[in-house]
């Protein structure tokens, strides 16, 4: 079905594309002419883009979808519906499944499913370990083989540093790319907020930032000695950034993300006992927060990711500490990056890099770009209209969010995954 | 902060969940009422009809004896009808079972809960899911809050030192883990005491304990020096295990509290111990026992304040108000700013 996105303002960082400029897209879904078609293009259908962003689908490092395994919380089916809306057109997994991504099968099986329903692309990250136990190292080259972009423990520390060291070394023979969680667990011990005021004053249990740097420090040095490409997930702290940023310096291959709620939200949101607030790693103080901003100006943290964590009621119903953390988080990726935008830490262009190129080039998925050549996975948005986020307007299964009842500006009208278009609002 | 769970829409208190974020004027009302009802302890029949009719559930899902106790003697002398139930609080019990227990409770009409539960935030949780005629009184949540044991203390450094403006006050001990210390600490403040200080290894404080608006010292020589009240906090003989000290011989030695070390404190100094005490650990008998120790009268005051605190969250019709006033006025009332030491 050949296509002409017709009149919308194209922002393409990845080509250093930005102005008004028509897309034309192929039967097969690629794009084949950028602002003047290719001789004897004649397109089917147009898409009128007029006052509207036309940019790359958004990719998101890390998205749970609760299947297998926790499907009373979310399903692939629900979640990919909730992707899209959110423009979101490529997703990574965590492989903490149950059971976990550490077989070949596993990592199919996610990837088929997903493609029946044809709307999100969806990555697996294999387990770095056997079971994430910490101990045996899962089959890399098999995963690799099964389409996983990349290898990690998820929320479960290796502990051993021998065995990190091997997983490093190992990834590092067949050229793969480690996501490391780094926090280290006995100056976790069980705290479930950041070590700080609002802990202090509620009582929790305290993350000290230490728990971040200690982790990352320790990941730092075994990435020195093995050369590992590695990836830091979910930064939390500023002077982990400053870490990363110094082992970038140094020429480390070391890259970094962290959440848009980590970008906005301080500790003091939790406010009485907000469990909706409770995530991991937690919200830590302004000092923080700012630091992670200058982190993404800078170019140290080069994307933003949902760290999608749908859950169901019961699991938000609960003192404080026995909540589950994770927030419900695709549809406020984009509405979060562009407040960014609004309060001048990044330009639009920049913004939609964090989104769109820069995690595919982390992911090393042919994506996040509108070149010729490229799969039409595309966002489109209406950067002015306004909108609050309630519970009925939210796709995914997964409700548990602290933002609802705000006003966001900016919001996803068209996504196209390979040139078809999947999600329209309002619907046609 | 607290504004729209632990009061109603007119401003007044609904829940009792922490002290943080009730006025100077709340707490006065409370411990006002309370010394009306110190009367009716003493009286040859220990009852008053205010809460006749009513039910309260006593609901811990963490052992105790002191506060449990008192709560229910406080709730019988109200004449309401009061049952107490201990829930085993395993670690595995899940919020679900929590809010079902609360709701299955809730179905036999009862109208007063007093929680108290090992997880910071578990009182806010009740009370954010009860319908709006139903109270909750927290009587310890965690880390948190111990809103009744806070006020029962100012209650008592009320009676014996009279104006909070001119006091130096420390607390001592595991301030860390400690919820009595987090209501104490808001009280006073909100009392406006001339200097707070809490004393304590660093293993032992919060990181941020000094964004509390006290001052934080590591060594009794300066903690204790000159205050006017002492208030010690229980120790749990444990905290060897998560190395936050080395011996309870060691701890002893630096922060137990032996007449050699009150006897820095002003001259007239009171201690305070919430209970139950480890004698030889953070305090020593000659000073539990001694002259300068209000630790007994504290429990006595424990019955009057949750009194006036029950009937004060439950007097939410004009009659119960009048039946308040009548108590009030009938009672022998001492002095409102206490009978000194002599």
């Amino acid at each position: 079905m050949s296509l002409v996105i017709q009149g919308g303002r194209l922002i393409d960082p990845a080509n250093r594309v930005d102005g008004k400029k028509d897309l034309y897209i192929d039967d097969n879904g690629f794009v084949v002419g950028v602002g003047k078609p290719p001789t004897g293009f004649k397109a089917r259908n147009t898409l009128l883009a007029q006052d509207k962003i036309v940019c790359p689908g958004l990719v998101d490092l890390r998205a749970r979808l609760r299947e297998p395994g926790l499907e009373y919380k979310a399903t692939i089916e629900s979640e990919v519906h909730a992707a899209v809306a959110a423009g979101i057109t490529t997703l990574c997994c965590p492989p903490d499944t149950l059971p976990v991504i550490d077989t070949p099968a596993m990592a199919q099986m996610l990837q088929s499913r997903a493609w029946r329903f044809g709307l999100a692309f969806i990555h697996p990250l294999g387990a770095l370990t056997q079971r994430l136990e910490g101990k045996l190292l899962a089959d890399m080259e098999a995963l690799d083989e099964a389409g996983c972009v990349g290898f990690t423990n998820a929320l479960s520390p290796v502990t051993d540093t021998l065995v990190m060291r091997r997983a490093l070394e190992y990834a590092t023979t067949l050229d793969l790319t480690v996501f490391l969680h780094a926090e280290d667990p006995w100056l976790r011990n069980g705290g479930c907020v950041h070590e700080g005021e609002v802990g202090t004053r509620l009582g929790l249990p305290g993350i000290p930032e230490a728990a971040e740097t200690v982790g990352v420090a320790r990941d730092l040095a075994l990435i020195e000695q093995t050369g590992c490409r590695a990836h830091f997930c979910g930064l939390s702290s500023a002077r982990a950034a400053t870490m990363v940023a110094a082992a970038q310096k140094k020429g480390l291959p070391v890259s970094a993300d962290t959440t848009a709620h980590h970008l906005h939200l301080t500790e003091h949101d939790i406010g009485d006992f907000n469990t909706l607030c409770h995530v991991r790693p937690p919200l830590r103080g302004q000092h923080d927060r700012e630091g992670l901003r200058k982190a993404i100006s800078n170019g140290t943290i080069a994307a933003i990711c949902s760290d999608h964590q749908p859950h169901e009621p019961d699991a938000k119903l609960a003192p404080f500490a026995r909540s589950e953390p994770g927030i419900s988080a695709l549809e406020t990726l984009l509405p979060l990056s562009l407040k960014l935008v609004d309060e001048k830490l990044l330009t639009l262009a920049e913004a939609i890099a964090l989104l769109t190129h820069k995690p595919a080039e982390i992911i090393g998925v042919e994506t996040g770009h509108l070149g010729l050549g490229a799969t039409a996975d595309i966002c489109i948005f209406d950067p002015e209209a306004r909108w609050t986020l309630t519970e009925d307007r939210l796709v995914s299964r997964g409700h548990n969010t602290p933002f609802l009842g705000q006003t966001f500006h900016g919001r996803v009208t068209h996504t196209l995954v390979g040139g078809k278009l999947v999600y329209e609002f309002p619907p046609a | 902060m607290n504004q729209g769970l632990q009061f109603d829409d007119t401003g007044r208190l609904r829940h009792l969940l922490t002290i943080e974020g009730l006025s100077r004027q709340t707490i006065l009302e409370i411990l006002d009422t309370a010394e009306s009802f110190i009367s009716v302890g003493q009286r040859e029949i220990k009852k008053i009809p205010l809460l006749r009719g009513k039910t309260v559930v006593n609901l811990f899902f963490e052992f105790s004896t002191r506060t449990r106790t008192t709560f229910e003697i406080a709730a019988k002398r109200l004449s309401a009808d009061v049952i107490n139930l201990s829930v085993g609080s395993s670690s595995t019990a899940k919020g679900e079972t929590l809010l079902d227990t609360i709701r299955n409770l809730e179905a036999m009409h009862t109208d007063l809960f007093v929680v108290r539960h090992g997880e910071s935030g578990a009182a806010h949780m009740i009370a954010r899911h009860v319908p709006p005629h139903v109270r909750i009184i927290n009587a310890g949540d965690g880390r948190h809050a111990h809103p009744t044991q806070g006020l029962l203390d100012m209650f008592t450094i009320r009676r014996y030192k009279g104006d909070f403006g001119k006091l130096k006050v420390a607390i001592v001990g595991d301030i860390l883990h400690s919820r009595v210390a987090r209501s104490q600490i808001h009280a006073l403040k909100t009392l406006g005491v001339a200097e707070l200080r809490v004393v304590a290894p660093k293993t032992l404080l919060p990181t941020a304990v000094e964004k509390l608006g006290v001052i934080s010292c590591t060594r009794m020589e300066d903690g204790l020096d000159g205050v006017d009240v002492v208030m010690m906090l229980r120790l749990q003989r444990e905290r060897m295990q998560g190395a936050h000290i080395p011996s309870e011989h060691e701890y002893f030695n630096l922060f137990g509290l032996t007449p050699a070390k009150l006897a820095l404190a002003a001259k007239e100094a009171i201690v305070l111990h919430p209970g139950p005490m480890n004698r030889g650990l953070e305090i020593d008998s000659a000073v539990a026992d001694g002259p300068q120790s209000v630790i007994l009268p504290q429990v006595t005051y424990g019955i009057a304040v949750r009194m006036a605190v029950m009937a004060l969250i439950m007097g939410g019709t004009p009659g119960n108000r009048e039946e308040t006033r009548g108590a009030a006025a009938g009672g022998v009332r001492t002095s409102g700013t206490g009978r000194k030491r002599k």
